[in-house]
């Protein structure tokens, strides 16, 4: 990982999610010259406007032209330089999935997409800035690394790590703040690997996003309330997916709870469940998220409880499933 | 970079070469998108072999001029090109669109030499040709990029945001050509979506058009010294009209050629028209070089 600065957790109380990654744009853009950052008319929506001012000659606002943001920044990584670009995850995904696919992906550049607004964050904005499908489009694009941070902290150490790594990445971000997940960004971050936020045995909830600190708040509930002991995954890697943290999961707990700010076709719970059933192994699973339907207007505090994805939801959840039969012997060799 | 007789003549030598090569591709390969493949060829034939500053040896020598092949289903003459330069083996052709070759009917640039970038879905050639044109300035490097779309693919609109952006930041190394045979899958560009007055859209742009017979070299080569010649701050446009199937005379402007098959009595008539083509050109090189 570049060697940043260390965001705290006072950083991202005062600063929106979008606004860490501004910053560390600039701090990568002073130490790499090559680190170019470009934009389609949402310079100040996605908090770019930091690295504009530093580096004016480095910064290009293509209008309101999603493709051609992407091809643009295709060709400019394959002369060499490194582009990060930022839009809407919707537009991203969706307006320019094809460029995104061809361009990035299948050439396989080394071009870094920050994707905001994502799930249902621009809850007031309605379904045309919800971005519901961008984890399911994106992790199906071959050489793209699919990074869904559960805070600003989180967001800081996926962006270097995104520069530090070749080839194209998906970063969804959210739009304004997210709740303090991390203390401080020296947690041991690493592309692929689930950090356990919280530790236990009876249920494993494997969240990413803001869904990581409901799933938080849902299992200290649990401890105090119904003595359950639930442990946490804040699976921020999308793509490539922890298959191990996974399986040890349905190993250890037999209980998986996914929930995500997303479609619940295609998303987390989706590449969740692949590899749980390529495991052999059994365990109850349930998966929450945005139940393939488009999402209601609102604050997205408001938009998560109505989908059930915040803690409270989470609670109901795992007390649902805990009820759930499964086979209880230790001899998984039957279930192969 | 005036032509002189004897450079024209070698060109109108190396495209014929490269026309044969394209034939015989399809030929080996069963079926290629021939028809905009000789459309586009003599661009691509003073190009590589006038113009561009590249090296066999060192392929992404980070100087070179850069070649972005917008329209790439014209893959099979870009292949024959690129195999016939040097960059791949010639032999590799007899591959082309067959099951396991990395030489498929649009190429693949990380996976045949000589490619700048991998193209087929439409209307993505001229966005990448300014992110290398824009990374070119910033690095301080003088190479060029140039771009050839396809007129059909012009429907696509994202080629306007790209050309948009091309006026927007004054990208002036990168010199663009439409490669404007008037034909597309469904039929003549006019009737399927009418792209006229089209010289005047990019005008409108504020592209500088030049328009001439894309199949004349000379013509070509005027036209890529003006554009090389360019003082202003607007990017240079080059809408080329060509023939869709150039040197073949039974397939010629015939939209229905977008993509074709060759079989034995094909192969042989289309090498005797090429030939028959080839000294229509010669004759005309004679009659008109000063």
């Amino acid at each position: 990982m570049a060697g940043g600065m260390t965001y705290t957790a006072v950083d991202s109380t005062s600063l929106s999610t979008a606004e860490i990654y501004g910053k560390a744009l600039v701090e990568l853009g002073r130490a790499h010259p090559e680190v170019v950052a470009l934009t389609a008319d949402l310079a100040k929506s996605t908090k770019i406007g930091e690295f504009q001012k530093e580096f004016p000659d480095r910064f290009f606002n293509v209008g309101i032209a999603e493709q051609n943001l992407f091809g643009v920044s295709a060709g400019m990584a394959r002369a060499g330089l490194v582009p990060f670009l930022s839009c809407f995850s919707q537009f991203a995904s969706l307006r320019a999935a094809d460029q995104l696919s061809t361009d990035l992906c299948y050439q396989n550049v080394n071009a870094k997409v920050i994707a905001t607004h994502s799930g249902t964050s621009f809850g007031q904005a309605g379904s045309t800035h919800h971005a519901i499908t961008d984890l399911a489009v994106t992790r199906s694009m071959p050489n793209l690394t699919v990074i869904c941070p559960a805070d600003g902290v989180e967001t800081y150490n996926a962006v270097m790590a995104a520069y530090e790594t070749p080839g194209p990445f998906y970063i969804r971000i959210n739009r304004g703040f997210d709740r303090v997940l991390y203390k401080d960004s020296d947690y041991g971050f690493q592309i692929g690997k689930a950090v356990t936020v919280n530790e236990g045995t009876d249920l494993t909830i494997i969240a990413c996003g803001s869904c990581v600190f409901q799933a938080v708040q849902a299992a200290d509930f649990l401890e105090k309330s119904d003595g359950l002991k639930i442990r946490v995954l804040d699976m921020h890697t999308i793509k490539p997916i922890d298959r191990e943290a996974i399986v040890k999961a349905v190993m250890d707990t037999r209980r998986i709870i996914t929930v995500e700010d997303h479609n619940v076709l295609g998303g987390l719970g989706s590449a969740v469940a692949e590899v749980v059933v390529e495991s052999g192994k059994g365990c109850a699973f349930k998966k929450l998220g945005i139940p393939d339907k488009f999402a209601p207007i609102g604050l997205h505090e408001d938009i998560m409880a109505e989908l059930g994805i915040d803690a409270n939801g989470i609670i109901a959840a795992v007390r649902e499933v805990m009820k759930a039969d499964f086979e209880l012997d230790d001899d998984w060799d039957d279930e192969v | 970079m005036p032509l002189t007789k004897q450079e024209w003549l070698q060109l109108e030598k190396k495209a014929h070469e490269l026309r044969r090569l394209t034939l015989d591709t399809t030929y080996w390969a069963g079926s290629a998108h021939i028809g905009g493949g000789l459309s586009v060829l003599d661009i691509m034939t003073v190009l590589y072999h006038k113009y561009m500053n590249i090296k066999v040896e060192d392929p992404k020598w980070e100087d070179r001029d850069r070649f972005i092949l917008s329209k790439g289903h014209a893959g099979v003459s870009y292949a024959a090109t690129l195999c016939d330069y040097g960059f791949n083996d010639v032999e590799l052709l007899k591959t082309f669109n067959l099951s396991g070759s990395k030489m498929g009917m649009h190429l693949d640039s990380n996976k045949v030499v000589g490619v700048d970038a991998s193209t087929g879905s439409l209307g993505h050639g001229m966005s990448i040709a300014v992110g290398t044109a824009l990374a070119a300035r910033l690095q301080g490097k003088d190479y060029k990029t140039f771009v050839v779309l396809g007129d059909g693919e012009c429907d696509e609109g994202s080629n306007w945001e790209a050309a948009m952006s091309a006026v927007h930041y004054k990208i002036t190394n990168m010199i663009s050509f439409v490669d404007r045979n008037k034909c597309m899958i469904d039929g003549r560009t006019e009737d399927v979506m009418n792209l006229e007055p089209f010289c005047a859209k990019w005008e409108a742009f504020g592209f500088i058009v030049k328009e001439i017979d894309g199949n004349n070299i000379k013509e070509l080569c005027e036209a890529i010294d003006f554009a090389y010649e360019n003082k202003t701050d607007k990017p240079v446009m080059i809408v080329a009209n060509t023939l869709k199937g150039c040197g073949i005379d039974f397939i010629e402007d015939d939209y229905l050629w977008h993509y074709g098959a060759f079989d034995d009595d094909k192969y042989e008539r289309g090498k005797k028209a090429l030939d028959e083509s080839y000294q229509k050109r010669i004759a005309r090189v004679e009659k008109e070089a000063e």
